[in-house]
């Protein structure tokens, strides 16, 4: 049976359930038999006994299975590829995954064969008693429930129960993702760091690890290198440019919003704006490798200056413009939260609108903005699309915004793009900087939140 | 005062300082103002810049060029096995079919030169429409019958006019030759310009002109139906746990800093787990809708989870009070009461996680959704790709007509997002309630 065949017969055996807990309960009461709960509550603990264990089990066994068979599938291995390891082993792996999934590329090798064979033995059997036991395991644990039924029977205070459980494992949820996330960089990073000394990588100033082919060929060629400041340079030069851009012009109309424009005004602009942050990376990124890039190129040039066709410039410049809305949004929460008092007290002493506005309210609210600055840079850091269309992949150490430079995320994205070989370090590379990715993200976070948290002013 | 420029100072003297700093403080003030107002008129600029820049390219990438050629639907040739099957309809004459009928627009014999540039004149997907064609009207086989076919992206360049007749032929894509017999279909008026049907029925495809987004769309809705329903009741249940059971404690404090900073993270570094933890621990296929909606559902849940509580916390306590004081269980209160009350706000910040999930590329690249596919995807384990990355790819490629496609898809994408923006804000003006 497949997957989805069982899920629907488990539904079919809970919904089942469901209803003979809510029957029995129900006629027994026209009988006149006082219950503790509704009939309702009878049915959806006969009902969920019988689904969520066996779903559980479900899902834990389709899991297990396949790495089970992934490791089994290695005795029929020949020594030589077992001797090899690394991405010899992964080869042979989906050459027998191609056996299973009755794909067949020319003649593949008998042991090939012989382990697509065992594979399908293994799957087949594994799926019968996969389908037994859950089948089972429902029927039995929804006759349990339903067994338990009886007038004393407290099923509301157990359906209860068993909600208050789904919630909080729900909520673990997020606990798990940031598991997740620290577990598939990590190890992969230190694996990298075992390739590459974590000094090399912090310190390098030089990137270049396209030679990892012909370095193992031993046909010599260049030496791969993997220092990271290139990347970062060219991450810090085109935030750096995005933030020049977006800070001022956001700032301004946060404060244009918040000071000085009619609510109606207000109303229109503000949507308007926000419109510019949900239009989705991919098509800044057409747009700066599209538009902006060529006119900046073309502009440069009739200056007299040489312009690399993928300038940081034009990929800073609309990232800045992404980035806009996002500074002008979190500064006008801020600038709005500065109590009116402040200001009616700024008035009373004779000073303008902009006087107060600069004397006093921006000042209240600076924390709060710098806060919003250090988000807007940190959502730059982070940005993608833009820089792999736009941003070039030559990794250059330079801060003349009209080269071209590459950046972190584009090279993570360039490197785990398409097929790749898992035990190189060039693909253990894209880890490693992911992980410095996400410290610097994090790390840029926190910083907000402390600043936040110290200097807020804690008005009545 | 001990303010030292005014010690000494009678009332009047004061008074006219102030005055005469007052014109200065007035023309600053106006600066001020003028300088927020131009930011404002500076960031709605670039707005436009940017829709106007995709709409001028994007709404003729919505049309093409079709050449309309009277094919002579003939039985035995283009159903040699005369079953209507598939294999028997590919295996017979339809290019050939097309390339006489072309042949006979301009009334020419045609020699090998004349067939050899027709026969790249039209789309190489002419063939297949013959096909459809025929199969849909099965009781036309032996007529002739007026079909349009797409013509190739090159002379579609051409009657657009970026290639441009002046040109000197060796720096043209085209040949003189091939122009003429343009010249020709136009003067004949088998040429028409029209709404592409291509960009919405076709599936992708290296030729520009045979290009669609119906397969990424797909791919979309599947992927986004998968992340709906695992970040909705995701969100919801985290979000009710957060507000209205949790004890104030360590755990509760350390899931509120996780959720913070997964808000923060990234997209991109969620594509680096879904490929680490997904693909290769767990053994799933690449390029799967399956393993996109998980990705992106994990992304958007921090989103959902924000906004519900936002939503779940503007519910008064009263009506908490007024369930519990009747006899509601805790649980009774929150399902019957609390979270129909909330409703509205949860959906809204669903909907705008949705359309964050819709736009987003590069986690997707990471799992490989990127991957050239020209089927339909009909399931959740099929492999496909998402509008978004389609995009993406289409904006790689050097041919001219391609960015008007990819325009054009862009407006698709922008299409829908709009909508889904637009509908989060009706659903909050109309369930909107004050309290």
């Amino acid at each position: 049976m497949t997957l989805s065949t069982l899920l629907i017969l488990l539904v079919a055996i809970g919904v089942a359930f469901y209803f003979a807990g809510n029957m029995t309960v129900k006629t027994a009461r026209s009988k006149g038999k006082v219950f503790h709960s509704l009939p309702n509550y009878y049915g959806l603990w006969a009902g969920s006994l019988a689904f969520f264990p066996a779903v559980v089990v479900l899902i834990l066994w389709s899991i297990i299975d396949i790495q089970l068979f992934q490791s089994w599938v290695r005795d029929f291995y020949p020594p030589e590829i077992l001797a090899a390891g690394g991405s010899q082993a992964i080869v042979a792996l989906a050459k027998v995954e191609n056996i299973v999934a009755g794909i067949r590329f020319g003649e593949p090798e008998a042991w090939v064969l012989q382990a697509g064979e065992a594979w399908i033995g293994w799957a087949a059997t594994s799926t019968m008693l996969k389908s037994a036991v859950v089948l089972g395991l429902a029927t039995v644990c929804g006759l349990i429930a339903y067994r338990q039924i009886d007038t004393d029977f407290r099923a509301r205070n157990g359906v209860e129960k068993l909600i208050s459980y789904g919630l909080i494992a729900a909520s673990t949820i997020a606990i798990l993702t940031t598991i997740g996330i620290v577990l598939s960089v990590l190890f992969e990073t230190i694996r990298f760091f075992q390739l590459v000394p974590p000094t090399d990588f912090i310190f390098g100033t030089e990137w270049n690890p396209q030679f990892e082919g012909a370095e193992r060929a031993g046909s010599g060629g260049g030496e791969a290198k993997y220092g990271m400041l290139p990347m970062f340079a060219g991450t810090l030069l085109i935030s750096a440019i995005a933030i020049i851009v977006a800070v001022p012009v956001g700032l301004a109309s946060a404060v244009y919003l918040a000071e000085y424009a009619s609510p109606k005004v207000r109303s229109t602009v503000k949507p308007l704006l926000e419109i510019l942050a949900g239009v989705p990376t991919v098509v800044y990124g057409f747009f700066a490798a599209l538009t902006v890039a060529p006119a900046i190129k073309g502009f440069g040039e009739s200056l007299g200056l040489t312009v690399a066709s993928e300038s940081a410039l034009a990929a800073g410049l609309v990232m800045g413009v992404m980035i806009i809305p996002f500074v002008s949004s979190l500064s006008d929460d801020v600038i709005n939260a500065v109590p009116q008092s402040l200001r009616d007290a700024a008035y009373g002493l004779g000073s303008t609108k902009s006087e107060t506005t600069r004397q006093v309210v921006l000042p209240a609210a600076l924390p709060g903005i710098v806060a919003a600055v250090i988000l807007a840079v940190s959502r730059a850091v982070g940005e993608t699309m833009i820089v792999v269309m736009a941003a070039g992949l030559a990794a250059n150490l330079s801060f003349n915004p009209l080269d071209a430079v590459t950046t972190v995320t584009s090279q993570i994205v360039t490197i785990l793009v398409g097929d790749q070989e898992f035990e190189s370090a060039k693909t253990l590379s894209a880890f490693a900087l992911s992980t410095m990715l996400i410290i610097l993200t994090l790390g840029l976070n926190f910083f907000a939140l402390q600043i936040v948290k110290k200097y807020r002013e804690q008005y009545d | 005062m001990t303010n030292k420029a005014f010690k000494g100072l009678s009332p009047q003297e004061a008074t006219a300082r102030v005055e005469a700093s007052l014109k200065q403080r007035r023309k600053k003030e106006k600066r001020f103002r003028l300088m927020g107002l131009s930011a404002v008129v500076l960031a709605l600029t670039f707005l436009v810049i940017l829709f106007s820049g995709i709409l001028t390219k994007g709404l003729p990438g919505m049309f093409q060029h079709y050449v309309q050629l009277d094919v002579v639907l003939d039985k035995a040739r283009l159903d040699p096995q005369g079953d209507m099957s598939d294999a028997s309809l590919f295996s017979g004459d339809a290019d050939k079919i097309i390339l006489e009928a072309s042949l006979a627009s301009i009334g020419e014999e045609g020699g090998r030169k004349t067939k050899k540039t027709l026969r790249k004149m039209v789309s190489s997907g002419g063939s297949q429409r013959l096909i459809e064609f025929v199969k849909a009207n099965p009781e036309l086989m032996g007529t002739t019958q007026t079909i349009k076919f797409a013509v190739d992206d090159d002379i579609d360049s051409f009657l657009r006019g970026f290639i441009k007749r002046e040109t000197a032929e060796k720096d043209r894509r085209i040949n003189d030759f091939t122009i003429e017999i343009v010249d020709k279909w136009q003067e004949a008026g088998l040429i028409s310009y029209e709404l592409s049907d291509y960009l919405f029925f076709g599936s992708a495809s290296r030729d520009a002109e045979m290009a669609g987004i119906k397969g990424a769309l797909f791919g979309s809705l599947l992927t986004l139906a998968i992340c709906v329903s695992i970040a909705f009741p995701l969100g919801v249940a985290a979000a009710v746990y957060l507000e209205e059971i949790a004890p104030k404690n360590r755990w509760t404090e350390m899931i509120e800093i996780n959720i913070n900073n997964l808000a923060a993270v990234p997209s991109v570094v969620f594509g680096i787990m879904g490929l680490a933890i997904f693909i290769v621990t767990f053994g799933m296929p690449r390029s799967i809708p399956l393993v996109g909606g998980i990705v992106l559902a994990l992304m958007t849940l921090p989103t959902i989870i924000i906004s519900s509580r936002a939503a779940i916390r503007a519910v008064p306590p009263s009506i908490r009070d007024a369930a519990l004081g009747i006899g509601a269980s805790k649980m009774q209160t929150i399902f019957h009461h609390v979270l129909p009350l909330a409703m509205p706000g949860m959906l809204t910040g669903t909907i705008i996680g949705m359309a964050q999930a819709l736009g987003e590329t590069a986690p997707l690249l990471m799992i490989g959704m990127v991957a050239f596919i020209v089927d339909i995807p009909g399931g959740f384990t099929d492999p496909a790709t998402v509008l978004p990355v389609q995009i993406f790819m289409w904006a790689d490629f050097a041919e001219r007509m391609f960015i008007q496609k990819t325009s054009a898809a862009i407006i698709v994408l922008l299409a829908f997002l709009i909508t889904m923006n637009a509908a989060a804000i009706m659903l909050r003006k109309k369930l909107e309630r004050r309290w």
